[in-house]
């Protein structure tokens, strides 16, 4: 498509031309002021460029951070200065908690007006230096190219993360010549030394209860065969962290899904029980460890990553494997052992014959039939194998990582590190732009409220996505908290709207169906996946549901919560 | 443990910002820091001096490199590394306090660089150690202000801070 070398242009265009030039098929965004330029370039090349309009910046960049995971190409978001650029804080914040490749592309004021509180002037790249990787402010047209360039590659290279260029209205407007380049690819990353294979392989060799334990840095990278392969010759048991959810199929015997604070009891047992732990592109987040000075004391460990600072951050590891996960990973594969631990066979089938045992129970003493297990056996049961599940935060998200099946990687968007509340639906719908596939999102009538404007957005781009409201009428997960650590004091976490979720999503052009039962939610489920536009499903759950088990904030494997405390009256 | 940090970074717009920033939000606190462009006009070099164990003096070389700007950063250990620290000193010129405050600044090898009959102004320069005596000497004598340029250090022999 290339155009004739050194064409003039102006850096408006040079903007659009250089994201077709790095492979951006779709960008999210918002138009102001100071980006009418670059939108009116939009206009002009919307034959080879999709713009997603949505209701909101902050939908925008979750929505570029969703299509990100979705598939593992670089998100673009364009948003304009001052509030539209300070509307994407969130959306930036949370793709650097969770490593997500991202570009936003923000307007600002005339050069000659930066520093003067302009109308709409914001500086957004001090406000954004700590939750960007890099960030740029582009003085000159000559640069931008370059600069975008620039940003592609840190945004995609070793440890990914969002990157953002702030570009005055008077460097959109001047003009050079555009040279055009080809895509950049990431920076390759550092191969991990011999003698370090080495130690971990010996580590691995002399383990009797090892435990592979994989997180964000390892999903989506193509390792699910080399983790399961690794498993089977180790004879281990394989984890994971809530980011490293769906990069190994939960149907694998040797997967025992999410560990931590309210990880599945099997998985959380064994990776205390083990002797070695093995974390692949993991951070050992407080969430996973609860009280340090008690994790893993009886485990060597190992921690395979790209990124140096993360080597003995959280915790003291005995072998810190730095460089690229999967080159490491595939190192250790082939040197280490064929190995058979049948005692560490024994020992997990107990733990999750009790897992199986607290889960039935939990069932049994449950109130209504709006289980949450019940909810998703039937979402697992009805979803497209290859659905897309986006969430919000709370809950439903832990339900979610505790229960949903998934079968591939790069299925599923939710935001692990920030914690960020509202950022489901945008991400749904950057998911389903992205592949096309069905894509569910599961949130809470908390989280809902946040941004539930992006039903627009979701409605205008016929994107079918079905929602899965879990409404208690609470704030689920505060109110969690509240019954078990602070006496049951429900300080503002009860929600005393009386929205009518069915009516405010045909408003929007969706449809919508409250259910109270679980037959009535499965009927209205089916129907969900089949519609051609987003479907609300109102599903009432009961106030007092938990999530379980639960590993207080600070408390070690020792203070695991594993039923509902009984009623005092 | 009292740190010297060698850092090389590009010569552009907000890169003292970035590099400060970082030791604010990981909760690491400056004790003095110095910038100035190198022989080579695109790059600058930072000083950092601040304290820490083990655990923060690794965080900080990680979390260093990691900037965008950053090209190389070095600990520089006290054996085998040169520091130096500059202050300009403003004491009260008496009668009284005249020829201690001279002497003291000839013993230290300082140097009077402003004399009025109210204030001296004297230079020194060394280790931080050594200036740090030399204020506690003239400190009963009349410290009216003090201006500290912080540590700059250079690694002894051919060793350089790599590209």
């Amino acid at each position: 498509m290339q155009k004739a070398h050194g064409e003039k242009m102006t850096g408006s265009r040079i903007i659009i031309e250089t994201l077709i030039e790095q492979g951006v098929t779709d960008v999210f965004g918002y138009p102001g002021g100071q980006v009418l330029n670059i939108y009116d370039e939009l206009y002009k090349a919307q034959k080879r460029i999709n713009h997603i309009l949505t209701a909101h910046e902050q939908g925008a960049s979750h929505a570029a951070d969703g299509y990100s995971r979705a598939t593992g190409k670089v998100g673009v978001v364009i948003s304009t200065s001052g509030p539209g650029a300070t509307n994407l804080v969130t959306g930036l914040a949370t793709a650097m908690l969770d490593s997500i490749p991202m570009v936003a592309i923000t307007g600002n004021v005339p050069t000659n007006l930066i520093g003067k509180d302009s109308f709409q002037e914001i500086n957004i790249t001090g406000i954004t230096l700590p939750i960007t990787k890099h960030n740029y402010f582009v003085t000159d047209v000559k640069e931008l190219a370059d600069v975008i360039r620039e940003a592609f590659q840190i945004a995609k290279s070793g440890r990914p993360g969002p990157v953002l260029i702030d570009v005055p209205k008077d460097v959109q407007v001047n003009e050079c010549e555009f040279i055009p380049h080809s895509v950049v690819e990431p920076l390759k990353q550092e191969i991990a030394d011999d003698e370090i294979i080495d130690q971990a392989v010996e580590l691995i060799n002399n383990a009797k209860r090892p435990y592979i334990y994989i997180g964000g840095g390892a999903a989506g990278r193509g390792m699910a065969d080399d983790v399961k392969a690794l498993a089977e010759k180790i004879d281990g048991y394989v984890g994971c962290t809530f980011m490293g959810l769906s990069a190994l199929p939960n149907s694998y015997d040797r997967f025992l899904g999410m560990q931590g604070m309210h990880g599945k009891y099997a998985s959380s047992m064994a990776n205390n029980d083990a002797d070695l732990v093995i974390g692949v592109g993991v951070r050992f987040n407080d969430r996973v460890t609860g009280n340090i000075k008690k994790y893993c004391n009886n485990a060597k460990i190992i921690q395979l990553d790209t990124d140096l600072s993360e080597i003995n951050k959280n915790v003291k590891v005995d072998v810190g494997v730095i460089g690229s996960i999967v080159s490491s990973f595939k190192r250790i594969l082939e040197r280490c052992d064929k190995q058979s631990h049948p005692e560490w066979h024994k020992t997990v089938d107990e733990y999750k014959a009790k897992e199986q045992q607290i889960l039935e129970e939990a069932d049994r003493l449950s109130k209504t039939d709006m289980t949450p297990k019940r909810i998703f056996d039937v979402i697992n049961r009805n979803k497209d194998a290859d659905a897309i599940i986006a969430t919000d935060v709370g809950q439903h998200q832990m339900w979610t990582a505790q229960y949903v099946d998934f079968e591939r990687p790069r299925r599923f968007a939710s935001s692990g590190g920030l914690g960020t509340m509202g950022y489901g639906l945008g991400a749904a719908i950057g998911a389903y732009v992205a592949t096309g596939d069905k894509t569910i999102l599961i949130t809470g009538d908390g989280s809902f409220g946040m941004n539930l404007n992006e039903l627009a957005t979701a409605v205008t781009y016929n994107a079918p996505i079905v929602i899965v409201l879990l409404n208690n009428g609470v704030l689920g997960m505060v109110r969690q908290w509240q019954t078990l650590l602070y006496g049951k004091r429900y300080s503002n976490s009860v929600l005393s709207n009386k929205t009518d979720y069915v009516k405010l999503a045909e408003a929007f052009g969706a449809k919508g169906k409250r259910v109270t039962n679980i037959k009535d939610f499965e009927a209205a489920f089916k129907e969900a996946m089949s519609q051609d536009k987003p479907y609300v499903i109102d599903t009432i759950i009961d106030i007092d549901e938990m999530v379980l088990p639960m590993i207080p904030p600070g408390g070690s494997i020792e203070n695991i919560v594993l039923t509902q405390p009984k009623e005092d009256k | 443990m009292r740190t010297v940090i060698a850092i090389y970074v590009e010569n552009k717009y907000g890169v003292l910002a970035r590099v400060a920033g970082l030791f604010m939000r990981k909760g690491f606190n400056i004790d003095s820091l110095t910038v100035g462009k190198t022989h080579d006009p695109d790059f600058s070099r930072i000083t950092i001096t601040l304290n820490g164990d083990d655990y923060v003096r690794t965080q900080i070389v990680n979390q260093l490199k990691k900037l965008h700007n950053v090209k190389a950063v070095k600990l520089l250990e006290p054996a085998t590394s040169v520091e130096r620290e500059l202050v300009l000193l403003k004491v009260k010129n008496t009668p009284q306090n005249r020829s201690e405050i001279m002497a003291a600044t000839e013993i230290y090898r300082a140097k009077i660089i402003d004399y009025t009959t109210e204030a001296m102004c004297v230079e020194i320069t060394g280790e931080s150690s050594k200036i740090n005596a030399f204020i506690k000497v003239m400190m009963p004598l009349g410290i009216i202000e003090i201006c500290r340029t912080g540590v700059v250090a250079l690694d002894r022999g051919t060793s350089i801070l790599e590209k």
